[in-house]
């Protein structure tokens, strides 16, 4: 039997989501599909384009798992227009003449940036917002201009603004209508959005019909307004609304409807059964859907058409939205302007803190309609689900906006009166069942109900709701979410944190007896000295502290395979003289060490016993080293690239920042390990987006980057905050580290810990940035105690005649453990196999 | 009687030597024994068991970390974690035995006895 041939035309986010749906039907295999993609690249996210500015690249922001299309067998035409539709014998041609043939055929043209016929628009510095290559002449552009203006106050418009501001210019927005964002919000809502933006430099012109492009005299261009008013500046960017890219269609002659848009059934079909329209090409109901959720719910009803399952339809979209304009929140759902027949409204403006919210309700008061939030839009899910839900208003709805003082808790809506058919997760289209019955299967904690589902996993602005389904369900069914470390404390590691803190305990002992049961074990005891440590920082081999420590931080060295450990140095920053080097190489020589390079660019001396340890250490402290610390849960390294020192592109210098970094957390106990890099322009060669604690030079400042790790679960770093001077940037890194160290659980890196954080990264950065609970000076003093009571644990020990006692392999005797038994391999040192110790053992 | 006893008891280290749970290995012939002090409601108990760990056939117990696990006192080797229980040298995780020796303090001296 032949295959079926299925042609995608368009490779963005809606035509890309609809190839993996695709891909995932079992039905798939009976197809060859080929997607035809005119840009030079697939599918990207065009959501977060203007991250783009803020250092991610196009790899960063690609929609298309690697090895997708080779997986799938999908042929990927790229930078491979179509240019007509033979209907009649059900081919596509191409630019070059080339004729792809067709069974089913999905248009996902997507739609072009709107550019209003004004004189001058075809000027080179006119330019407009929408793929990676418009972005990269906007750059180009920008670097040759000082002022810069959209044309357009909404959604877009405001976040091609931001671009124009990151890339340094004064900027400007000049909007038609009389205030900005006037689809999404109203007057009230316009006039907080209006006033905060511009405060934070961008100049907001409302009420401007612009006639005509000109040169200008103290810029390249005049723009003239109606009104008779100009305004010069040297780069424009039309962001005035999208049209959809209906000529194929239109000249195949499909139905087509007045002002564009390829109209669709609601199977997503064409007048002509055979091909399907999707995403912002497509008109449903006389609408075009200009949001990515509605596009994707397209995707999946023409997967489910072509592959058989017909009871899938499209309905319509709500088309509510909550999005972080220049930093301010602003969300708009259903009926914002109130326009239903007897509607009413509540509202709160409080113009000190820069908030505003509405909701508009049913003529009876019994139902929610709309609502319209700018500067804090945290209860947005919660009033998108009454809305969608049609659950009933609480008896005071005014609640529902009004700030909660003393200390009460904002009324919950109680996820159990939401459907199960309630869309929980709009970009992934997760519902409340599909998260019960996950749950039900046996899942319980945040980041695998993500991983697990994809719910929060794109926009994250559903994860409180998503957490609150899921302890629902789990209370249902009876699940009590145990978190104690472990039988002898009923807390979790964060609550053992707090009791040390509140109670002032010292020592384990003390701690035990009065919370806890028993006599310990190998998990509540090095969890208990990792804390008492990151509280107290007292001497870790202090009397009542050893018993605690694991082997490692006991013995202050790695233990290896065979019993052995190995000893790392601290070399901050990866910056070594030639004479540290070379008392490196002398100790390992004198001590016969095997000597590897690590990844976090120092140098690990192995097959060290016991014995050797102190005076190993003695030799490294003479030659100015101190403890590596890297058998503890701890600071490790700050990796760094040579920076600015040296490097022609580097921004600032990371080999500086890197040591005082690690001079300043070196030995900082911690939930699990912790490591840093500092790159210095944006080329990344110090890899600092894959680590805890991330920090990057851009010509105005540091970014920084948190929670990413690499090894066995890679995660990416998320950039928190930008262009910090040195003093903010070490004052967002104390708070971060501190509150980590305090609400994480034991052994949680980082990356698993911002990944179960209700709220995410989102409320991570209000703690850190905004101070969101007040306990922004109380870390920072908390670290500075660490900081002032770092001592070199390795010189501490050997300048203890007491400590030394324990470092021998025998209490009774000096000899050697016959166990320990090396050969020689590639010129050095390594642990004998068992074979090879019997063989010896014979021979000897 | 006793005095035959008293011969298979090897004094191996002054009892100050070990230090509230932790351990310490001592060499008896050519044996590697772990002891152990526990501590329990201010006073103390000796354990002397094997010093090898079958898991990473390396001789670590007597650096692991002491504690007790449902009713059993153990000790968890440092490589692999494995428990074992220091009064039967039973393995909690795995069909595994290893040797436990009688230790005793005489006239502030440990001793252990190693058949």
């Amino acid at each position: 039997m032949s295959k079926q041939k299925l042609v995608v035309i368009g490779n963005g986010m809606v035509g890309q989501k609809f190839l993996a749906q695709f891909a995932e039907q079992e039905q798939s295999i009976a197809f060859d599909i080929t997607t035809f993609c005119e840009e030079p690249r697939p599918a990207y996210d065009r959501v977060y384009l203007s991250a783009y500015f803020s250092g991610k690249t196009a790899e960063d922001l690609s929609l298309v798992p690697a090895g997708f299309f080779e997986t799938h067998n999908i042929n990927l035409r790229l930078n491979d227009k179509a240019v007509s539709i033979d209907r009649a014998n059900k081919l596509v041609e191409t630019a070059n003449g080339e004729k792809v043939p067709y069974d089913k055929l999905v248009l996902a043209t997507g739609s072009y940036p709107f550019v209003p016929p004004i004189p001058g628009k075809d000027r080179p510095e006119c330019l407009v917002y929408r793929t990676i290559e418009d972005l990269e002449a906007i750059k180009a552009t920008a670097a040759k201009s000082r002022v810069g203006v959209v044309v357009g106050g909404g959604l877009l418009g405001l976040e091609a603004a931001k671009a124009l501001k990151d890339l340094g210019l004064e900027t400007h927005v000049v909007e038609f209508a009389p205030r900005l964002m006037a689809v999404q919000v109203d007057e009230g809502g316009g006039k907080l959005l209006r006033s905060m933006i511009e405060s934070m430099g961008v100049k907001v012109h409302t009420g401007k019909n612009t006639q005509r492009i000109e040169d200008g005299s103290s810029s390249k261009l005049k723009m003239c307004f109606a009104d008779g008013s100009e305004l010069e500046t040297d780069l424009i960017l039309f962001s005035a609304g999208i049209r959809p890219r209906d000529e194929l269609a239109k000249q195949s002659g499909l139905t087509m409807g007045e002002r564009g848009g390829i109209t669709v059934n609601n199977f997503c079909q064409t007048s002509d059964p055979d091909i399907f329209a999707i995403g912002e090409c497509a008109l449903w109901n006389g609408r075009i859907f200009g949001l990515v959720a509605p596009g994707y719910q397209m995707a999946q009803v023409a997967v489910d058409t072509i592959t058989g399952k017909l009871a899938s339809e499209f309905k319509g979209a709500d088309m509510s939205t909550k999005l972080k304009l220049m930093g301010v929140d602003v969300a708009s759902i259903g009926d914002a302007h109130g326009t239903t027949l007897g509607a009413q409204s509540y509202s709160f403006v409080d113009e000190i803190n820069k908030v505003y919210k509405k909701i508009v309700v049913s003529s009876d008061n019994k139902y929610l309609l709309g609502a319209v939030l700018v500067g804090e839009a945290e209860n947005y899910g919660t009033l998108l689900q009454m809305m969608l839900n049609n659950i009933e208003l609480p008896e005071f709805p005014d609640m529902l906006i009004l700030p909660q003082r003393d200390g009460a808790a904002a009324p919950a809506m109680g996820v159990d009166k939401l459907p199960d058919a309630a869309q929980i997760c709009s970009c992934n289209n997760v519902s409340k069942g599909q998260i019960c019955c996950a749950v039900q299967d046996g899942i319980t904690e945040l980041s695998a109900l993500k991983a697990a589902t994809k719910a929060g996993t794109s926009c994250g602005g559903c994860t409180a709701l998503v957490g609150q389904v899921m302890n629902a369900e789990l209370a249902k069914l009876g699940i009590e979410v145990k978190k104690d470390v472990c039988e002898h404390f009923p807390y979790s590691r964060q609550e053992i944190y707090h009791l040390v803190r509140v109670n002032n305990i010292r020592s384990f002992d003390e701690l035990i007896a009065k919370f806890g049961k028993g006599k310990g074990c190998d998990i509540c005891k090095p969890m208990t000295a990792s804390i008492l440590a990151s509280c107290w920082n007292d001497f870790i081999l202090k009397t009542e502290h050893a018993g605690l420590q694991d082997t490692n931080d006991y013995f202050m060295a790695n233990m290896q395979k065979d019993g052995t450990y190995s000893v790392v140095p601290r070399v901050p920053g990866g910056e070594i003289t030639p004479d540290g080097l070379i008392a490196i190489g002398a100790v390992a020589k004198k001590f016969n060490l095997y000597t590897k390079i690590t990844g976090g660019q120092r140098i690990d001396l192995f097959g060290a016993q016991v014995h050797e340890l102190p005076l190993i250490w003695k030799e490294l402290i003479d030659a100015g080293f101190e403890s590596g610390h890297a058998y503890g849960k701890s600071l490790r390294t700050v990796k760094s690239c040579v920076g600015s020192t040296w490097c022609r592109y580097g921004m600032l210098d990371s080999v500086g920042m890197a040591i005082r970094l690690e001079n300043r957390y070196k030995g900082l106990r911690a939930p699990h390990k912790i490591k840093f890099a500092v790159s210095g322009c944006t080329r990344e060669c110090a890899e600092a987006q894959g680590k805890d604690v991330g920090v990057i030079a851009t010509e105005k400042g540091w970014n920084l980057y948190v929670c990413g790790n690499g090894g066995m679960k890679p995660r990416h770093a998320d950039l928190i905050a930008s262009d910090l001077d040195d003093a903010t940037l070490i004052q967002y890194i104390d708070r971060f580290l501190m509150f980590y160290i305090k609400t994480a659980d034991r052994l949680q890196r980082t990356s698993v810990w911002l990944d179960n954080l209700e709220g995410g990264l989102k409320y991570l950065a209000d703690v850190i940035i905004n101070d969101s609970l007040g306990i922004g000076s109380e870390l920072e003093q908390q670290m500075e105690h660490v900081v002032n009571t770092y001592q070199d644990e390795w010189r501490t020990t050997v300048e203890s005649p007491d400590k030394l006692k324990r470092f021998r392999h025998f209490v009774n005797s000096d000899a050697k453990d016959s166990n320990v038994v090396f050969v020689e391999e590639r010129g050095q040192i390594r642990p004998a196999t068992q074979e090879e110790k019997r063989i010896q053992l014979v021979a000897v | 009687m006793n005095a035959i006893a008293d011969l298979n008891w090897t004094p191996v280290c002054n009892v100050d030597d070990l230090l509230p749970n932790l351990g310490v290995c001592a060499k008896v012939a050519d044996k590697q024994v772990a002891i152990f002090k526990i501590m329990e409601n201010g006073s103390a108990n000796l354990f002397a068991i094997d010093n090898h760990d079958p898991f990473s056939e390396a001789n670590v117990l007597s650096r692991g970390i002491v504690g007790d696990l449902k009713g059993h006192t153990v000790v968890a080797s440092p490589i692999y974690k494995h428990h074992f229980d220091l009064v039967t040298g039973q393995c909690l995780e795995d069909d595994v035995r290893i040797p436990v020796y009688p230790v005793r303090v005489q006239n502030g001296r440990v001793e252990v006895m190693v058949a």
